[in-house]
C-alpha cells in the first residue's frame, strides 16, 4: 500500500512531464515537390511529408504555433494549415506569386511580397481581408517586419532597393539602394539594425534603421570557391546578438559573421545551394535548407560545424522550427 | 615454444626496429611529409571538388581533406610496410637476417614478430599525422582515435605481410625500387583513398572493378569507418583474409638463402 502511495505521484509526475519532453520539429517547404517535410530534431529524421499548394516557398508559424502559413507561389495563395490536424483550413488572398512574407508582431497581419506584380500585399489572417497593396520595386522578394512592429521592409530583386513601409499608414516612406539582387532582410532584435543580403552583389548591407543608411557592407571570400559562386541569400541573427549567419547559395557554405564587429569569423560547409535557415528554441542548432542537394543541414552552434544532413523533398526552400 | 623466450625475442626485434626508426629520423620525417604534402597541397586544389554528396560513414558534407585523411593514414602504413620488407632484403644481403634466424624459435614466429614491430612503429607515425591533420580541420570524433587503433593495426599487418611476400620474390635490392612503383602506386591510386568509388564508376566501369578487388580499398574503408567509431564488417573480413593469405604465402615462401650474390 505504501509503495503504491509513493509510486502513484511519481507516475503522475512522469505523465505530466511527458508533454514537455516533446521533441522539437522542423518544417521544411519543398519547392519542387509541393510538400512540407517534418523533421524530428531528436532523431534527426523526417517523420512526415504533407502535400500543400504548388511551389511552396516562405513558411511561418502563428505566434502560438497552432497554425502554419505557407506561401504557395504557383497557386497564388497563402495557405493556412492547422498544425493539430495537419489540414489546410484556409487560403488567404495573397496576390499573385507570393514568395516571402512576414508576420506582424500583432500575430494578425501578414506582409506578403508578390514577385510578379511588384506589390506588397497586407492581409488580415483572421478576416482574410486585404488591408492594402503597396507598389514597390520590380520583383519584390525579401520581407520583414521590425520586432517593434513599426516598420515593414521589402526588397526588390531587380530595382535593387530596400523599401521601407510604415505599418500604421501602409505607405512607402523611403528606399535604400543596395547591391544587386537583394534577396532577404532581417531585423536585429531591438529593431535598430537591418541586415540585407544581395545575391549577385555578393554582399550583405548592414543598415541603420533610424536614418535608413548603410553603415557597413560585408563581403565574403571562401578558400577554393570562385567568387561568382558566393551569393548571399538567407540571413539569421542569434538572439544573444553575437552572430549573424549568412547562407551563401551555390558556394555551399554559411558565413558566420560577428554581429558586433561585422567581421566574418568562419565558413561552415553545408549542402548544395543553401537558401534559408532557422534556429531551434535554445539556439544550439541551426538548420539550413540546401536547394540542389535536397537536404537540410544541422549545424551545432557550439562547434560551428554541420553535424548532420537530412534528406527531404526536392528543392527545399524555407525552414522553421517548432519548439 | 617457451613463452618467456618468445617474449624476449619479440622484445629484441621490436627494440631493434625502434632503434633503427629513431636513428633514421629522416625516415620518420619523410613518412610524415609524404601524406602531409597530399593533405595540405594536393587537397587544397580539390577542396571544393568534394562536398557534393554525402557518403557513409559521414553524416554531412565534408571537405576533401577530411575525405582523404584515412587514405593517407593507410599510405603511411603502405610505405612503411614496403620499406620494412625492403630492409628485409637488405638484411638478407648484409647477413644480419641470418643472425636473427639462428634463433631456436620457429621462423614464422620470427617473421610475425618483425611484422608486428613494424606495425607498431607505423602507428606512431599515423597518430602524428592525425594530430597534424587537426590543423586543416580533419576532426574525427574523439572516440574515433581509439576505435581506429585496431583497424590501423590490422591494416599495418596486411601491408607488412604483403611487403614480406614481395621480399620473398625479390632477389636483389635494386629490383625493389621497381616493385615499389609497380605495387605502391597502383595500389594507392586504384583504391578509394583519393576519390570515392562511385566517382570512379562514373568515369570508368573497369577501373571501378579493379578498385573493388584491390584489398587496399577495403583497408582504407575499414580505417575510414573506424575513425568515425563505426565497423565496416565487409572491409574488416576482407582485410583479415588478405592478411592471413599474404602472411601464409610469405612465411612459406621465405628463404633466407635466396640472394643475388
Amino acid at each position: 500500500m505504501k509503495i503504491k502511495n509513493i509510486l502513484t505521484p511519481i507516475a503522475a509526475g512522469i505523465l505530466l512531464a511527458a508533454p514537455t519532453l516533446h521533441a522539437e520539429t522542423a518544417y521544411v517547404s519543398n519547392e519542387k515537390d509541393d510538400t512540407v517535410s517534418i523533421i524530428d530534431l531528436d532523431t534527426m529524421k523526417v517523420t512526415d511529408t504533407l502535400n500543400v499548394g504548388e511551389r511552396p516557398r516562405g513558411i511561418l508559424f502563428s505566434k502560438d504555433y497552432t497554425k502554419l502559413y505557407i506561401c504557395a507561389s504557383d497557386s497564388d495563395t497563402v495557405q493556412v494549415m492547422d498544425l493539430k490536424t495537419k489540414l489546410i483550413i484556409k487560403e488567404l488572398p495573397s496576390g499573385e506569386d507570393p514568395e516571402q512574407f512576414a508576420l506582424h508582431p500583432n500575430d494578425r497581419h501578414l506582409y506578403i511580397s508578390n514577385e510578379d506584380d511588384a506589390l506588397v500585399t497586407i492581409v488580415d489572417t483572421e478576416t482574410s481581408e486585404v488591408l492594402a497593396q503597396i507598389d514597390v520595386g520590380v520583383e519584390p522578394e525579401g520581407m520583414a517586419v521590425s520586432p517593434d512592429g513599426k516598420i515593414a521592409v521589402n526588397t526588390s530583386e531587380t530595382t535593387n532597393m530596400v523599401h521601407w513601409i510604415d505599418t500604421t499608414t501602409y505607405q512607402l516612406i523611403d528606399n535604400t539602394l543596395v547591391d544587386q539582387r537583394p534577396r532577404h532582410v532581417e531585423f536585429s532584435k531591438d529593431s535598430k539594425i537591418l541586415w540585407a543580403s544581395s545575391e549577385i552583389g555578393g554582399t550583405v548591407s548592414v543598415i541603420n534603421v533610424n536614418d535608413r543608411k548603410i553603415f557597413k557592407k560585408i563581403s565574403f571570400k571562401i578558400k577554393g570557391v570562385h567568387p561568382d559562386k558566393i551569393q548571399p541569400v538567407g540571413v539569421k541573427l542569434s538572439d544573444d546578438g553575437r552572430y549573424a549567419f549568412v547562407a551563401l547559395g551555390p558556394s555551399n557554405h554559411i558565413a558566420v559573421v560577428n554581429a558586433n564587429t561585422y567581421e566574418v569569423e568562419d565558413y561552415i560547409l553545408v549542402g548544395r545551394r543553401v537558401w534559408h535557415m532557422d534556429f531551434n528554441e535554445d539556439q544550439s542548432l541551426l538548420l539550413s535548407t540546401n536547394g540542389i542537394s535536397g537536404d537540410v543541414s544541422v549545424i551545432d552552434i557550439s562547434k560551428m560545424k554541420a553535424i548532420k544532413s537530412i534528406k527531404v523533398g526536392r528543392y527545399p526552400w524555407g525552414v522553421i522550427v517548432k519548439p | 615454444m617457451n613463452l618467456a623466450a618468445s617474449w624476449y625475442c619479440f622484445k629484441g626485434i621490436l627494440i631493434r626496429e625502434f632503434l633503427r626508426f629513431i636513428q633514421q629520423r629522416s625516415r620518420f620525417l619523410s613518412a610524415l611529409v609524404r601524406p602531409l604534402l597530399w593533405l595540405i597541397v594536393f587537397a587544397a586544389g580539390f577542396r571544393a571538388a568534394l562536398g557534393i554528396a554525402i557518403i557513409e560513414p559521414y553524416e554531412t558534407y565534408i571537405t576533401y581533406e577530411t575525405y582523404i585523411a584515412p587514405g593517407l593514414c593507410c599510405m603511411i602504413l603502405l610505405f612503411n610496410g614496403m620499406q620494412s620488407s625492403l630492409s628485409m632484403v637488405y638484411d638478407r644481403e648484409m647477413g644480419s637476417m641470418r643472425v636473427l634466424l639462428m634463433s631456436p624459435l620457429p621462423r614464422p614466429y620470427l617473421l610475425l614478430c618483425k611484422m608486428v614491430a613494424t606495425a607498431l612503429i607505423s602507428l606512431t607515425q599515423v597518430y602524428a599525422f592525425l594530430l597534424i591533420a587537426l590543423l586543416v580541420e580533419v576532426e574525427p570524433p574523439l572516440i574515433g582515435y581509439l576505435t581506429v587503433l585496431p583497424a590501423l593495426l590490422l591494416v599495418a599487418l596486411l601491408l607488412s605481410s604483403l611487403g614480406l611476400l614481395l621480399s620473398t620474390k625479390i632477389k636483389q635490392l635494386e629490383n625493389f625500387a621497381g616493385v615499389m612503383n609497380f605495387v605502391i602506386f597502383p595500389m594507392f591510386f586504384l583504391s578509394s583513398a583519393l576519390y570515392p568509388l562511385w566517382k570512379m564508376q562514373e568515369s570508368s566501369e573497369w577501373l571501378y572493378w579493379i578498385c573493388t578487388v584491390n584489398p587496399f580499398t577495403y583497408a582504407v574503408e575499414l580505417v575510414r569507418y573506424a575513425l568515425y567509431a563505426e565497423l565496416q564488417t565487409e572491409a574488416m573480413l576482407i582485410t583479415m583474409i588478405a592478411t592471413v593469405v599474404f602472411s601464409l604465402l610469405a612465411v612459406t615462401g621465405f628463404n633466407p638463402k635466396k640472394s643475388g650474390r
